[in-house]
């Protein structure tokens, strides 16, 4: 039998945790297919995207495909996406709070369970179930039955900002409320009990103790509604009647009709845009490199 | 108590709204009228048409067959990735995690955008093969993502005890890594999975005429008007998740939630 | 390692029979959504041996770019007439050879004649359908018969209107009602059309192209702008729906078989085209999409009195007189009408 005692050899761990391949095996080479992969679908992409972005149709270089961004009408595109993510991703965050709470105080035989019930929805296509609200919202659609039914005066939420926001909040809420409660599960109760021991009420213990635990789980939570829903055209145009247009449509049209380079410079704006918003989010959350998905 | 009563209040509503459209669905699926809103009578027809419709049935077949293939090959690239990377040091390793994370942290539509662009450039038609890679693309970071959190919690002498105790290399890693990585590689295969079932945006820029998924057929749809052989399909979807995560959750590992000292 | 080896098996099985459709004689169509008996391209695929691979657009605006890109070869397009004009002047269209189309007798030759609006010397295009934009109305749902656009522009059937989501027909219905040439490149014409379209955009339920269909049928809106070919499918499906070409003056069209140059399988489009122009195919096709055909066998053909007389399908000259065909207008004022509607529609 073989025996290899050149793994005996004391190397520094400057990684500092989990598992310790020692370098002398080298399984850097594991990477390659990724870093090749990576480099010619993600990188060269999006150079591409820059490259159309700063060049004009006569392929000199120009400024004026980003400059498009202040058109006013694709200026009120984005204020009208912006305003309708932020008031999406504001709500979604408020409805799924104190349910991610009421959840962990729950006692269940298996808190998978309830992360079932929550994931189900998520399972569906996320195009049906945008299609089932217009099913709900239109002029001859259910609500609009049932009002009728009980002499009600008909509403008209389809093809308007309200349907819009409905259907974001519908298709993101999942998305809320499973970071934050991951998060709110893990807290040791045993932290909650010594806060109260020492006499802290429940509003103190909540403001000090829960809400700054559980922050990474509402910038992951934000991070998966916000960035979605700024950018979607699939609700806006199920839902929107074509009436509304958000900065997801903007640049779907223009790449529909063939304007690859403003739709590359409208792209590259909201790309920087929301790379910093991300940046700025994740400051107050060092920890996670990503990982707190589920 | 009070309390209690509008925490179960409060629950039921939420799961009301989160339920309530797919319900509407089940009950259309049987709607022998093709109206919305009008019952016509109850009916297994659209559920027989559906079965017959050779649209619908090779776009769900192609789904299929996508998000199988992308997520095995993205599960084995992303794998041998993680540990690649975990290995790194931290410059390197930063780096290489910074890119991961820009398709899930990039709008869809930017990366599909960028794909399609690619595949132009490479004068490489749009097909079948043009939709496989990207939705590869997209799933390896989720795959990553999930392997990562398991190989720091892996203990950092078992690889170098195994081959003290005399195992290759290779033997080491099916013998002793890969079983205690499992459960990650296992979550990324299924996040994965999942995310190329339901992705529509990058589809979308990528396909050709000849492909549909099940999502482009669904949009297509839309925009002449709803069959109601899409609300039996997606009864039937909804069923087959819900058995599929009744029997997973039935077998499935408890999660250990572990706990967050402060 | 027995279960991987049988799972990769598998995938590459699959991958296999996932290539494996991609074997014999090909044409594909590029198409209108809804344009086409799907029985006559079953007969079709069945007469030939071909197999016909079919994509949809909505628009000409969105079918050009994707032409011109040339990321995906198609053999068979049908363009509108001021498309088919833009193609021929940028190269994109290869000529049709009409040994391979002795079908074309079949063709009235008014239409040919038509055609050379756009494709002087009927080279590079084959008609296909043709029609007038108009107004379609739900009978029990407006105050009187309606016989002009102001209707479409009218306060009492706010929230009633489907408005037509395709530039060149929006502008078109505007600058007719302002009395204006509807290829006008005059841009005070133009802002006062946008203006009018501004204003209607509250009064607007949706912006539409296929689905106006279904939504007619269905009761949800009193009127919609409708092409001529609709109305006899919707007037089918729902008595109450009335088809009008307004007094204004409205748009005649045609669309066109035509073969973009990069096509792969040429004689497979020529034969698909030839099909198609069969008196007894054109005939089963017109009942299915109840668009006007210019194919005069088929015309000749149609049993039902009602139709074959029909003003809607084959209006006569007092209504031809007022309509006139789309132009290309060039580069420059096609992008200043796209424009124009996005600040229309970006309210």
């Amino acid at each position: 039998m073989k025996v290899l005692n050149k793994s005996t050899k004391q190397i520094e761990n400057s990684s500092g945790h989990g598992l310790h391949v020692p370098r002398v095996y080298n399984v850097k080479w594991l990477s390659f297919p990724y870093i090749i992969w990576m480099a010619g679908f993600i990188i060269v992409p999006l150079i591409l995207i820059i490259f159309y972005g700063l060049t004009n149709k006569e392929e000199g270089f120009s400024l004026e495909n980003i400059s498009l961004i202040a058109d006013p009408v694709n200026r009120k595109a984005l204020f009208l996406s912006l305003k309708l993510s932020l008031t999406s991703t504001a709500i979604c965050l408020l409805l799924a709070y104190p349910l991610a709470i009421i959840l962990t105080n729950i006692k269940m035989k298996s808190n998978s369970f309830i992360v079932l019930i929550l994931i189900l929805p998520m399972w569906m296509n996320f195009l049906l179930r945008t299609i089932a609200w217009q099913n709900i919202l239109e002029k001859t659609g259910i609500i609009n039955n049932m009002l009728a039914f009980l002499h009600l005066p008909a509403l008209n939420i389809i093809n308007t900002p309200t349907a819009i926001i409905l259907g974001m909040v519908y298709n993101f809420l999942p998305f809320m409320i499973l970071p934050i409660y991951n998060v709110l599960i893990k807290i040791d109760k045993d932290v909650i009990n010594a806060a109260r021991d020492l006499g802290a009420s429940w509003r103190q213990t909540f403001i000090k103790i829960i809400l700054p635990l559980s922050l990474p789980g509402v910038v992951s939570g934000i991070t998966m509604v916000f960035v979605p829903s700024l950018t979607t055209f699939v609700i806006s145009t199920i839902l929107g009647g074509s009436k509304i247009v958000l900065i997801g449509n903007v640049i779907e049209q223009q790449f529909r009709l063939g304007n690859w380079h403003t739709g590359s410079g409208i792209s590259l704006v909201l790309m920087v845009f929301i790379l910093l918003s991300m940046a700025i989010l994740s400051k107050s959350d060092k920890e996670s490199e990503g990982s707190n998905l589920w | 108590m009070v309390k209690k009563f509008f925490e179960r209040f409060y629950i039921a509503i939420i799961l009301l709204f989160l339920y309530a459209p797919i319900a509407i669905l089940i009950v259309l699926s049987f709607n022998a009228s093709k109206s919305r809103a009008k019952w016509g009578g109850f009916t297994l027809n659209w559920y027989k048409e559906l079965f017959q419709n050779e649209d619908i049935m090779s776009a769900l077949t192609t789904t299929l067959i996508i998000a199988l293939i992308s997520s095995l090959v993205a599960t084995i690239l992303g794998t041998t990735a993680a540990i690649a990377i975990n290995s790194m040091k931290k410059t390197p390793r930063t780096i290489l995690m910074t890119i991961t994370n820009i398709p899930m942290l990039n709008a869809d539509i930017v990366t599909g955008i960028s794909l399609m662009l690619i595949f132009v450039a490479l004068k490489f038609t749009l097909g079948f093969t043009s939709v496989l890679l990207s939705h590869i693309t997209f799933n390896i970071p989720y795959v990553i993502l999930s392997v990562m959190p398991k190989l720091k919690q892996l203990s950092p002498n078992t690889f170098e005890a195994a081959q003290d105790l005399g195992a290759s290399r290779v033997y080491a890693f099916f013998k002793v890594i890969l079983p205690d990585i499992f459960p990650g590689v296992l979550s990324g295969f299924f996040l994965a999975f999942t995310m190329s079932l339901d992705d529509f945006v990058i589809t979308h820029f990528t396909k050709g005429p000849e492909i549909n998924t099940l999502s482009t057929k669904i949009y297509t749809e839309v925009r002449k008007g709803i069959k109601p052989e899409i609300y039996a399909l997606s009864t039937l979807m909804f069923v087959t998740v819900l058995l599929l995560l009744i029997l997973i959750n039935r077998r499935g590992a408890e999660k250990k939630a572990p706990v967050r000292k402060v | 390692m027995k279960k991987l080896t049988l799972v990769f098996t598998m995938v590459l099985g699959m991958c296999l029979l996932a290539g494996c459709s991609n074997a014999g004689e090909k044409v594909y169509v590029y198409n209108w959504g809804e344009y086409i008996d799907p029985e006559v391209i079953d007969l079709f695929e069945e007469e030939t041996g071909i197999k016909v691979v079919d994509d949809y657009f909505e628009s000409n605006e969105e079918m050009y770019p994707k032409i011109k890109a040339g990321a995906v070869q198609y053999d068979v397009v049908c363009p509108s007439d001021y498309m088919i004009q833009k193609m021929i002047e940028e190269d994109l269209l290869t000529e049709i050879n009409f040994e391979n189309v002795p079908n074309i007798k079949n063709i009235d030759p008014s239409y040919l004649k038509s055609s050379e609006q756009f494709d002087p010397g009927n080279k590079y295009s084959v008609p296909y359908c043709w029609g007038t934009l108009g107004i379609l109305y739900n009978k029990t749902m407006v105050e009187e018969p309606i016989d002009s656009w102001s209707a479409i522009f009218d306060e009492k059937y706010s929230g009633n209107i489907l408005m037509i989501d395709s530039v060149r027909d929006a502008f078109g219905i505007a600058l007719a009602y302002l009395g204006y040439d509807i290829n006008t490149t005059n841009e005070t014409e133009l802002d006062e059309a946008k203006t009018l379209l501004q204003e209607q955009y509250p009064l607007v339920q949706a912006y539409v192209v296929d689905q106006v269909r279904d939504k007619m049928i269905g009761g949800e809106a009193a009127i919609g702008v409708i092409y001529s070919g609709e109305a006899i499918y919707t007037k089918r499906e729902n008595p109450d729906l009335e088809y009008v070409v307004p007094k204004e003056g409205s748009n005649v069209w045609i669309d066109s078989w035509v073969i973009p140059k990069n096509s792969r399988n040429k004689e497979n489009a020529e034969a698909f085209i030839n099909f198609i122009c069969d008196g007894e195919i054109a005939l089963k096709n017109f009942e299915f999409i109840t668009y006007s055909t210019p194919n005069s066998i088929a015309r000749n053909l149609i049993k039902d009195e009602d139709i074959k007389n029909s003003t809607v399908a084959f209006p006569d000259q007092t209504v031809l007189d007022r309509c006139t065909t789309f132009q290309y207008l060039g580069e420059e004022v096609e992008s200043m009408y796209i424009d124009k509607w996005n600040e229309v529609k970006s309210q």
